[in-house]
């Protein structure tokens, strides 16, 4: 479980979030919307640990552990496992080695990459020259392998190809459990119960919402969160009247 | 030969404009001669050990020849592959006539006092010659191998590949592990004929009070290439050398690759500079540089006299922990009609690259190795697959030196 109390964060002397509260229980999918600049990848950053996101009140709870003041890496080893938004070019080291850096023990990358139809990425360079859509598959490839138990996805969607759309759309699914097109004899209600993997996605075409059955929506708005409810519902509401209606009627 | 002798002698107390001077007599040492072994097995254990982390290989395995000299003496000199020659260089002189015609005919012997002492108390060095036509099979290896304290071995090398053949080269310096002080004095002239290919790849691997200055010039015929890279991640207290090539027939090619590491005191001053001189003609400087705490000057220098030519450069420096980088690019594009670029960069490594790894669960320290690893690791393309390894197993013994 992911909890959240009261968190406010800075990042430099700027207030960019303030009083977050957030659940997300054992098996749960979030979707978070919100405008361009509303503290988003923020969250998803301070969540992750990246330093500069300075917390000077509330904190995070993850499996019963305080984590508000772990290292990155302890938190990734914890289950915490992200996909970036723009995540930074690593000049000479290979894709291939970073998929096995991600993995914990030994893996079939090829067969892994392959997946994604990323085979012909793995010679090149991290990141180096990967177009929008590429950068989208290689983070998914990279948590693939990293197999966390909380993911947070940052925009996954945005940018890619119809045809890989469905590609990344149905590995996310897969990766969440929730993917129902796997012969299973246990009935829906069985698979719900045995589902522990988390997830927070941020949105804001709402594609992933075709792929992937949210618990809960919730709309972040200057760097506070609101309306907490049907993904779908927010989602219509937005495109409909737009952000600042939408949390009027909401509060 | 005579005249030779005289312009030495008149350059003996010529100092260098680049790298501290040294006081030659201070490396007096007279050198102890050491015997012929027939077979590298031969060789003490700790002795290859030295030798292997500058790339040599004492089995010989993948291997077209061999050349090791310790201190002053040749102790092992072998071809092992028709059409490519490994000769001493005093018994070459002895032999050979034609060897007169490549003998300090692109470095001038009064360059400076370096030079004058290479020429005038001179301790071998080797000629490898790859026949018109002839390819190598594997990389030959030489080795210059210190061992006498307060000795200045100087040596001069002359490397040909003859018209269309294919000459790969792995050359180590390294010392014993006790020797504290020395100067190597190494002058290398390079001649790379007509649709020849010649890589060279040198490791150092010195001792923390060592002394080099190394002379080396290359020309480079029409539609040849030549490939000269350059490693050196250990400690050494001064370092300085400044590589020439000459690129003289149509559609040469030249490309430097260097990777340095300085170690906490060392002064390494390394450049490389390559003449454009005919239509079609390409070059290339790459310089990866980290510092530990030492001082590193690269320099590169490039220079475009016929229109048509194309030619980059590029010095990246990393300072991990004190110490300086001073990238000094030069670009002389002498008529219209040159296209030759820089960049230079020098900083840290960026903290946005080390959270990325660490949030793929890399703890801080094995992600700062992994960026630097990365840093170092330059595609060099041409370079036999033998030759790579090597390369990657200095990258990986350095930063298991830097992450203690
Ligand atoms: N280094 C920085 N210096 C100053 N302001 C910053 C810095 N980084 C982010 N910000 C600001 O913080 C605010 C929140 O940014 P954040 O990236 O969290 O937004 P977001 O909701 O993810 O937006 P988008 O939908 O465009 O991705 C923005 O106004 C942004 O400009
Ligand atoms: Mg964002």
């Amino acid at each position: 479980m992911l909890q959240i109390e009261d968190l406010q964060v800075k990042l430099g002397d700027k207030e960019i979030l303030r009083h977050i509260d957030l659940e997300i229980l054992p098996g749960e999918i979030h979707i978070l919307f919100g405008p361009n600049g509303s503290g988003k990848t923020s969250l998803l950053m301070t969540i992750m640990g990246y330093p500069q996101y300075r917390v000077t009140g509330g904190k995070i709870l993850f499996k019963g552990q305080d984590i508000t003041h772990m290292s990155v890496n302890e938190r990734a080893r914890l289950g915490i496992g992200m996909s970036y938004q723009r995540p930074p070019t690593i000049h000479g080291v290979k894709t291939r080695q970073m998929i096995e850096i991600c993995a914990k023990e030994k893996i079939d990358v090829d067969a892994l990459a392959k997946k994604v139809n990323f085979s012909e990425f793995l010679k090149r360079d991290v990141n180096e020259g990967f177009s929008g859509g590429e950068i989208k598959r290689s983070e998914l490839l990279q948590l693939m392998a990293q197999d966390a138990d909380l993911f947070l996805f940052d925009e996954p969607e945005s940018g890619v190809d119809l045809e890989n759309i469905s590609l990344i759309g149905n590995i996310i699914s897969e990766l969440l459990q929730r993917d129902f097109r796997v012969e299973s004899k246990k009935t829906q209600k069985e698979r719900h119960k045995e589902r522990t993997k988390m997830g927070l996605i941020i949105t804001h075409t709402g594609f992933i919402l075709d792929y992937v059955t949210a618990d809960k929506g919730q709309v972040l708005f200057d760097g506070s969160l609101t309306c907490t409810t049907n993904p779908r519902e927010i989602f219509r509401c937005i495109s409909r009247v737009g952000y600042e209606e939408c949390i009027r009627c909401a509060t | 030969m005579r005249d030779l002798n005289e312009r030495a002698l008149r350059a003996k107390d010529k100092t260098s404009n680049l790298g501290l001077d040294i006081d030659l007599d201070t490396y007096g040492s007279e050198p102890v001669s050491h015997s012929y072994v027939e077979d590298l097995d031969a060789l003490s254990e700790a002795d290859k050990e030295r030798m292997i982390m500058a790339g040599i290989d004492a089995e010989e395995t993948e291997r077209s020849g061999t050349y090791v000299q310790k201190d002053a003496s040749v102790i092992y000199s072998r071809s092992r592959q028709e059409g490519i020659e490994v000769i001493p260089i005093i018994e070459a002189l002895k032999k050979y006539e034609w060897v007169q015609d490549y003998y300090w005919k692109l470095v001038p012997v009064d360059t400076d006092k370096y030079t004058a002492r290479t020429q005038l108390d001179l301790h071998n060095g080797y000629v490898i010659r790859a026949l018109p036509g002839s390819k190598v099979v594997y990389p030959v290896q030489a080795c210059m191998y210190m061992e006498r304290e307060g000795l200045s071995q100087n040596v001069h090398n002359i490397i040909i590949a003859e018209e269309g053949s294919e000459l790969h080269i792995i050359t180590g310096c390294a010392t014993a592990a006790h020797l504290q002080s020395g100067l190597h004095v190494g002058v290398s002239e390079f001649y790379v004929k007509k649709n020849a290919r010649l890589s060279f790849t040198m490791i150092h691997y010195w001792a923390e009070e060592m002394m080099v200055r190394t002379r080396s010039a290359g020309i480079v015929e029409e539609g040849g290439l030549f490939l000269n890279n350059y490693i050196c991640m250990k400690p050494v207290r001064s370092l300085q050398m400044y590589p020439t090539t000459h690129l003289v027939g149509k559609g040469a090619v030249a490309r430097f690759y260097s990777l340095l590491v300085g170690s906490p005191e060392s002064q390494m001053d390394i450049g490389g500079r390559i003449y454009l001189k005919e239509p079609d003609t390409r070059a290339e400087i790459i310089s990866r540089a980290i510092t530990n705490g030492g001082n590193i000057i690269a320099r590169g220098d490039l220079i475009g006299e016929v229109p048509g030519v194309k030619a980059h450069l590029e010095c990246q420096g990393l300072i991990l922990n004190g110490g300086s980088i001073h990238a000094i690019p030069e670009l002389e594009g002498m008529i219209d009609g040159v296209e030759m670029s820089h960049e230079a960069a020098v900083g840290k490594i960026a903290q946005d690259e080390i959270l990325y790894l660490m949030s793929r669960g890399l703890s801080e320290d094995e992600a700062s190795a992994t960026i630097v690893r990365g840093f170092l690791s330059v595609d060099i393309p041409g370079l036999p697959p033998q030759l790579k390894a090597e390369i990657d197993r200095a990258v990986e013994q350095s930063d298991k030196d830097m992450s203690m």
